[in-house]
Order: C-alpha cells, then structure tokens, then sequence
C-alpha cells in the first residue's frame, strides 16, 4: 500500500468529534472582547463627552481609530509571519496561513475605515473624501492588500502559495512607506485651509482618550480572537484540499494498475495483430 | 444632533461588519471540522 | 558568466526579439498615441488639456507598461524559456536585471514619443533651462517603472487571471512614481507656474523608488518564479 492509499486509511477511521475551531482561550478572549465592546459602546456613544470642534462626530472616532489600528496590527502581523515562512528553515505553513489569516481580516478593517471614514469627514469637513495623505494612502492600501489576497488564490501548491505570498506581504511593506512618503510630499504642496486641516491633531481630555483606548483593546481582543479562528479554519481547508488530492491519486493509480493488469493478461500473439486490437482508455 | 445618524451608523456598520466576519469565520470552521479528523486539528 | 553579461545577453535576446516582431512599434506606440486622442476627447478643454499634460503622459506610459509587461513575459512562458533558465541554473537576479533592462529601454521609447505626442497635441513646450531635469526624471522613473514591472510580471506570467493580477499589483504599487515623476515633469516644463528646482525632490524620490524595487525586485524574483 502506497503511503497515500494508508494515509487516507487513518484518516477514514479516525474520530471526527463536531465543534470547530473554538477552544477555552478563543472562548476567554471573545468574552473578554464582548466585555470590552459593551464598554466602548457605553463610552463612545454614551460616558464621554462631544468634542469642543467637532460636537458628537467625535464619537465616530471612537471606532474608527480602533479599526485602523487593527488594519496596521493585521498588516504588520502579515509581514512578520511571510518573513518567518521565508526565512525559517522548515518553512512551516502554519506562518503561512497566519499571514493569509492576518491579511483577510485587515483587508476587511481598512474596507471598514474607509466607510466610516468618509461618514466622520463628511459632518466634519463636509465632503465623503478628500485627497490628503492619510486618506489617499489608505486606499492604496486597501488595494494592495486586496492584490495580496488575489496572489494567494494563484493556482498551486500551497507551499507555492506560500512563498509566493510572503514575498508579496514583505513587498508589500515596502511598498506602503514608499506610496505614504511620496503622498505626503504630494499632499504638503497644497496646504488646505484650516476648516479642511486633516492632520491637526484633536484635542482629547481624559475621559476621551479612555474611550479611545477601550476601543483599541476590544478590537485588539477582537483581531486575537478572529485571526485565531480563521488561522485553523485555513488548516483544516488546506487539510481537506490535500487529502481530496490524494484521493484522486489513489484514483488514477488505481485505474493505471487496472489497465497493466488487463493487458498483461492479453496473448503474446504477433505484434501487428496486438496493436490492431489494442484499446484506447 | 443631527448627526446622530451617521454616529450610529457608523457604529452599526462597524459591529454589523464584524459580527459577520465572526459568524462565517466560525461557521466555516465548524462545517470543515466534521470532515476533518481530530489528530490534525492542532488546537485540540 | 558574471551577473552582468547574463543580464546583458537577457535584455539584448528581448530587445533582438522586440526588433523582429516590432510588436511596440506596431501595437504599443499607437495604443499609447491613441491613449493621447481619447484623453483629449474626455477632457474636451485646451486650458485643462495643457495644464494635465504631464499627468497624461504618465498616465499613458502606466497603460502602456501593462501591455509591454505582458508582451515581455508572454514570450518567455509560451516555450517554457524562462523555466528552462531557471533549470539551468541561471542566477535569477540576472534574469531580472536583463528583462528589467529590456523593459526600461521599451518605456524609454514609449515615454519619448508620448512626451512628442503632449508637445504636439498638448501644446507643451521644453524650456532649455528643463531639459536636464526632464532627462533625469525619464531616465529615474523608468528604471523603477521597469523594476516593478518586471517583478509582476515574473509573477503574473503563465496564470490565467494574468491581465487583471498585473494591473491589480501594480498601480498602486508605480503611485510613487505617477506622483513624483508627473510633478518632476510638471516642473521641467514651467506647468502651472512650477520652477525647475521644485522638480529635483521629486527626481530624489524617484531614485530612491528605483534603487528599492531594484534591489527587492532582484531578490524578490527568484523565489517569485521558482516553482
């Protein structure tokens, strides 16, 4: 028996208990994160008070900075885990699908921002976008983390999607310091009047600044909990994409050694005759 | 407060957006974890 | 064989083989010219058409790129012949280098003939004191242009969803260079009211961008096409 045909004999008998990918820690860390949400909730929208410019669009923020954080958290953690896919020895692809794992949902993050982003600019500078630095940069960054997800599904090996993929998330690092430099340039030669000044800093009292910070710790909790999930739903689908490859190995082979046993069967009568009569599979 | 609308949906968008991301995250995860035997789940 | 000759041998089989076909002469150049047309029909504005002109150019060269991206991989994946290099054992950095070096001697002729194009169509004028910077900001944003193609492209060739994965890559990916290199222009040729030392921070960047991607791109390459 090839080592395919007996590994797909162990897995066939072995137990399959229902459930998911949920254990005691992702259990501890969604509490934690719904603790800390309910928290946000209460204090964004409720504890804290209305911003001296901005009135109660300042609550947006409350949100909206969490989400970006978790895009740049997401990010970074993609990068590091394709440089340890790359650069490790025994080129684990458990980094691999970490990275994969980490971009998803950061792409999604930076989708997120962009929205609620264009929500906050529109009551505070009056219009959904602008073409500022902040803004500009990270839309191309939701492009090219969407490019990111794109290479992954390129056809291949998933060790082939894995160094493929690495290589692009630390491009990827370069890239956006590169595009964030050359749009800050870009933005710096038309300076907008100070009711559209996007990079001024807001003025935060305690109690708004604690807001804030809830918000980054739930949403922190929040990626642990997701990247922790979706990193073992992408185990098991590699899993399942491996073993319906080698079901179908064992499939062909199975019909290649049918075929040697018909024909070794067959007379050895003149060769002429042989090849007339010889099937086609 | 007329903003309140977009305040609350901002919010909404947000918490609908990763309350979806969380239910197909586990949802996937349970789906494949029937068909997927225990010794390869390495979270067990 | 050095890095270099290898590189040298890479871009002179592309450039030899780009002479016989001439698909650039046949197809990219009036793709690019037609780009220059249509840009004037939607702008519908001298005033405007003159004032965006460098952006046009660029913008027509990104275009342009793409489709010289594709060509240049095309011919490598329809024999196998990149993949037979690779066997052989041909360091990948020289393949980058040469390919890059083919690639960036196309764009050069592409951007020259559109800059000719923006000259006739767009009424632009190169003011003796622009000229210098002109040169060094084709010559700098296209080495980074060619970088970042040929790092892409590497990629993207023989996959199926190739013409839209390269695009995808690299647009966002060339902004730097769309940015400063427009600008540059845009200085060189008195745009806007734009003096010719507004250009050279620009021509700084675009340096910085080629030397990154070509050194990453080198690097990047080989693990890139390795299968």
């Amino acid at each position: 028996m090839t080592t395919t045909e007996s590994n797909l004999q162990r897995e066939h008998t072995g137990r399959s208990t229902a459930g998911g990918t949920g254990t005691r820690g992702t259990r501890v860390i969604g509490i934690l994160t719904l603790i800390a949400m309910v928290w946000l909730v209460a204090f964004g929208l409720g504890f804290s008070p209305a911003d001296r410019d901005q009135d109660e669009a300042v609550r947006i923020l409350y949100v909206h900075v969490p989400t970006i954080w978790v895009a740049y958290l997401s990010f970074i953690t993609t990068a590091i885990a394709s440089g340890m896919y790359l650069f490790t020895k025994k080129k684990s692809l458990g980094w691999d699908r970490l990275a994969g794992a980490s971009a998803e949902i950061g792409t999604v993050f930076v989708a997120v921002t962009l929205i609620v982003g264009a929500l906050w600019g529109r009551i505070t500078w009056g219009v959904f976008w602008q073409w500022d630095a902040r803004l500009t940069t990270t839309a191309l960054l939701f492009v090219t983390y969407i490019g990111y997800l794109a290479v992954r599904r390129l056809e291949g090996t998933h060790q082939q999607r894995a160094r493929r993929s690495a290589v692009i998330g630390l491009i990827a690092v370069l890239e956006i310091p590169l595009v964030h430099w050359s749009v800050r340039l870009w933005r710096s030669l038309h300076q907008e009047a100070t009711v559209l000044d996007t990079d001024r800093n807001t003025d935060m009292d305690g109690l708004m600044l604690f807001s804030l910070f809830v918000g980054v710790v739930a949403f922190t909790l929040l990626y642990l909990w997701l990247v922790m999930h979706r990193t073992r739903g992408m185990a098991m689908e590699d899993y399942l994409d491996d073993r319906g490859l080698d079901e179908a190995l064992v499939a062909r082979r199975a019909e290649g050694d049918a075929f040697v046993a018909d024909h070794a069967t067959m007379p050895t009568a003149a060769p002429a005759a042989t090849l007339g009569t010889e099937e086609t599979t | 407060m007329e903003d309140a609308g977009f305040i609350i949906g901002s919010y909404a968008l947000t918490f609908a957006t990763v309350a979806l991301l969380a239910w197909r995250y586990v949802r996937s995860g349970r789906r494949l974890a029937d068909r997927v035997p225990d010794e390869e789940k390495y979270w067990l | 064989m050095s890095v270099w000759r290898i590189a040298r041998l890479v871009a002179r089989k592309d450039l030899q083989i780009e002479w016989n076909s001439r698909v650039l002469i046949n197809q990219v150049l009036p793709f690019a010219g037609v780009t220059m047309v249509i840009f004037a029909f939607a702008l519908d504005s001298d005033a405007v058409l003159e004032r965006v002109a460098p952006g046009l150019v660029w913008l027509a060269t990104m275009f342009s790129m793409l489709v010289l991206v594709q060509r240049t991989f095309a011919i490598e994946t329809d024999d196998g012949a990149l993949d037979a290099l690779r066997v052989a054992g041909v360091d990948p950095r020289a393949i980058f280098a040469g390919k890059a070096m083919g690639l960036a001697v196309q764009l050069l002729v592409v951007e020259v003939v559109l800059l000719l194009a923006a000259i006739v169509l767009y009424r632009q004028t190169v003011p003796a004191g622009g000229v210098v910077l002109l040169v060094t900001t084709l010559i700098s944003a296209t080495c980074g242009l060619a970088a970042v193609g040929t790092l892409y492209g590497g990629l993207a060739a023989g996959f199926r969803g190739r013409e839209t994965l390269l695009p995808l890559l690299t647009l966002p990916a060339v902004a730097p260079v769309l940015i400063g290199a427009t600008r540059a222009v845009e200085a060189a040729l008195g745009t806007a009211g734009a003096v010719v030392s507004d250009g050279w921070p620009w021509v700084g960047l675009l340096v910085v961008f080629a030397v990154a991607f070509g050194v990453g791109g080198s690097l990047a390459f080989g693990p890139l096409i390795d299968e």
